[in-house]
């Protein structure tokens, strides 16, 4: 089975809120201090899915990761997660990119390794929420694709995917190559092992610029998107939190119950 | 050259019906359609659905385009994207507007690539821009923490829309409306996917979505036997229990219990929150609701900067004496 997943590289979704802030100048985010970026979390889930039919069937799992200044450590998670390969997108030109820019980069990318079986997203990232760039790939490949996967087997060259619905989920059957992008429900990424960790450290990830997977720069980052960013903000919270007091936990919720009944709540 | 013009959603059905979400998504696509001066149309894709088109019509759409094939029983990408292809060839619509559900985070954007055109998942809220004349499309980004405002000048501009974000029209039996009927013109063949088998989590009680009440756990309950007394609260409330993601992770509760970004959006009057932290990803699916209270033993944690009432301090003490005299006091 020869695997590619897609990999972001965010600021950590799981940054307390209150360390969130915006430069209206700019319309950018400004990452908090002191946290590390991380890998969409989503995306993470995907590296997960590849490893399970890995483990299950064997084969060969290629990271690819656009975007500039991406740190090395993190970058390298999907190797010490278990992946083989690392490619990484660095250029300006592929900077500030929109679903669309992403997701042709990426296409093209994988055009060129050429040789595989599934490509897997996540289902969104973190920062944009945009949720697309994997059924664009798979649009620009020209691939059948499954999104909201939480279970997949492979029988007889086909893929059987369970895709998360609003009222359940459904089976459904594809043969390969195809695209897949992953939920959570797949189940918790593993934790790199130490001699994963290790031979992660060891190993380089393969540098590519817009030349390598030959496309033209108007096409990629901020040149090559279709949507225009008008503004960024953060919703203004008026919110005030009556804190109900009482001796103990008890009596406070005692007195709780009773504050929502004066109030007309309940 | 043909132009593009007028305002068109995407009708999906439920149990027979025109789904909650289509009937939002017309509130919202005849408001849009007024400001441009232009038609506002709906088009129904599925099996058996031609009855759903007065019902469109009712709900405030100008026309009512109606694929009806066998072969769109069940959702599928291939067969939605290239019906919805022929279907925008021939109307082509300035705006496409989707629901933000299993179907629409599947179909918007495979359809808006084909287009070549782009789409914005996850709509708060739209607008036309008086001078460009352009759809703004307001969506939560960065998990709730911010909100972005993006448009698109390649048509059709594409867009989903969350389940409650719009309000629908009152329907209104008398309007009329003419229904068109587009072959599906499909090959088989080129459907690449088979849907082998669909499962609906059966919920016991009330739907999380219809709830007036959400009593809802996060990673602090703990347990299947901590849930169980957010439940005996919801079932006295007569409301429904949800949760955050590691709740559902841990399979204390059933998937279709998350709330949240990437779960169900709710909009309760009371939103009860125990022992979760708030996290953005989480409130964007519950904020909408009028009041929010919160239990939470850590009094930094952000969900009091969101509820209106909260007591700090361990849900293990402090719920079932909320329970107990609630349960005297609605008594009495
Ligand atoms: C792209 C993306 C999408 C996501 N989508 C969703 C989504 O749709 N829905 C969702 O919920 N999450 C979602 N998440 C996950 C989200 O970021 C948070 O990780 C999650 O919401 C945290 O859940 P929690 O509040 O239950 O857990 P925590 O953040 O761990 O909070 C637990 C809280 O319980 C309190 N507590 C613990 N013990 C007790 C006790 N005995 N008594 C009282 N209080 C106690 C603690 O003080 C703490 O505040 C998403 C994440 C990403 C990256
Ligand atoms: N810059 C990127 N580099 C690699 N993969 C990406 C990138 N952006 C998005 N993806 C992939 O596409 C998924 C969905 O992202 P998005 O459509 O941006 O929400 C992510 O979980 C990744 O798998």
């Amino acid at each position: 089975m020869n695997m590619i997943v897609c990999i972001k590289q965010v600021i950590d979704p799981e940054a307390p809120p209150a360390s969130f802030k915006i430069d209206p100048s700019s319309n950018k985010v400004v990452p908090p201090a002191g946290v590390s970026p991380i890998i969409d979390p989503y995306a993470e889930y995907a590296v997960e899915a590849a490893l399970k039919l890995k483990d299950a069937l064997g084969g060969k799992i290629t990271a690819i990761s656009l975007g500039t200044n991406q740190l090395r450590d993190i970058a390298k998670k999907p190797l010490a997660m278990g992946a083989d390969e690392l490619i990484l997108l660095e250029d300006e030109s592929f900077d500030e990119g929109d679903s669309w820019s992403t997701a042709y980069a990426l296409a093209m990318s994988i055009k060129k390794l050429g040789d595989y079986d599934i490509i897997f997203c996540g289902r969104e990232a973190s920062d944009w929420n945009a949720g697309q760039v994997g059924s664009g790939i798979a649009e620009l490949l020209g691939l059948p694709s499954v999104t909201l996967a939480k279970k997949i087997d492979i029988t007889d060259g086909k893929a059987r995917v369970e895709r998360v619905t609003d009222e359940g989920y459904e089976v459904i059957e594809l043969s390969l190559p195809a695209l897949i992008t992953v939920s959570n429900e797949i189940g918790e990424p593993r934790y790199p092992t130490i001699k994963g960790i290790m031979a992660a450290k060891k190993k380089e990830a393969v540098i590519w610029k817009p030349a390598d997977i030959g496309v033209e720069v108007s096409q990629l980052g901020a040149a090559g998107r279709h949507t225009k960013l008008l503004k960024l903000f953060q919703p203004v919270r008026e919110g005030k939190c009556e804190i109900v007091e009482g001796e103990s936990p008890e009596e406070a919720a005692a007195n709780l119950a009773l504050k929502l009944r004066e109030a007309k709540i309940l | 050259m043909a132009e593009y013009k007028g305002v068109m959603i995407f009708g999906e059905a439920t149990e027979g019906k025109l789904a909650s979400i289509a009937t939002e998504l017309l509130g919202c696509g005849r408001k849009l359609a007024d400001d441009l001066g232009q038609e506002l149309s709906a088009v129904l894709v599925g099996s058996g659905i031609s009855n759903l088109a007065q019902e469109a019509i009712a709900f405030g759409a100008d026309k009512a385009y109606v694929v009806d094939d066998p072969l769109l029983k069940d959702y599928q990408t291939d067969s939605y994207v290239s019906v919805m292809e022929k279907v925008v060839g021939q109307v082509m619509p300035q705006v496409l507007l989707l629901g933000q559900t299993s179907i629409g985070r599947d179909l918007a954007p495979r359809l808006a690539f084909k287009l070549n055109t782009a789409a914005s998942l996850g709509c708060l809220e739209l607008a036309i821009d008086p001078e460009s004349k352009l759809l703004l499309q307001t969506k939560p980004v960065y998990g709730g923490n911010a909100q972005a405002v993006f448009v698109c000048a390649s048509y059709p501009q594409i867009a989903t829309v969350r389940a409650k974000a719009m309000a629908p029209l009152e329907p209104d039996k008398s309007r009329k409306g003419e229904v068109i009927t587009i072959d599906a013109g499909l090959d088989p063949s080129a459907i690449r996917t088979k849907v082998l088998e669909k499962v609906a989590e059966k919920v016991e009680g009330i739907r999380l979505e219809d709830a007036e009440v959400i009593v809802s756990g996060g990673r602090g309950i703990g347990s299947v036997e901590g849930f169980q007394q957010l439940e005996e609260l919801a079932r006295m409330l007569k409301g429904a229990v949800g949760a955050t993601r590691p709740p559902c992770d841990n399979e204390w509760v059933p998937a279709g219990a998350q709330i949240g970004l990437t779960g169900k959006i709710v909009a309760p009057d009371l939103y009860i929150a125990v022992a979760l932290s708030g996290s953005s990803q989480h409130m964007s699916g519950c904020s909408g609701s009028k009041t929010i209270v919160a239990i939470n033993k850590d009094p930094e944690a952000n969900i009091f900067r969101e509820a209106r009432f909260g007591v700090v301090g361990d849900w293990k003490k402090a719920l079932p004496t909320f329970t107990e005299k609630l349960k005297e006091l609605l008594a009495g």
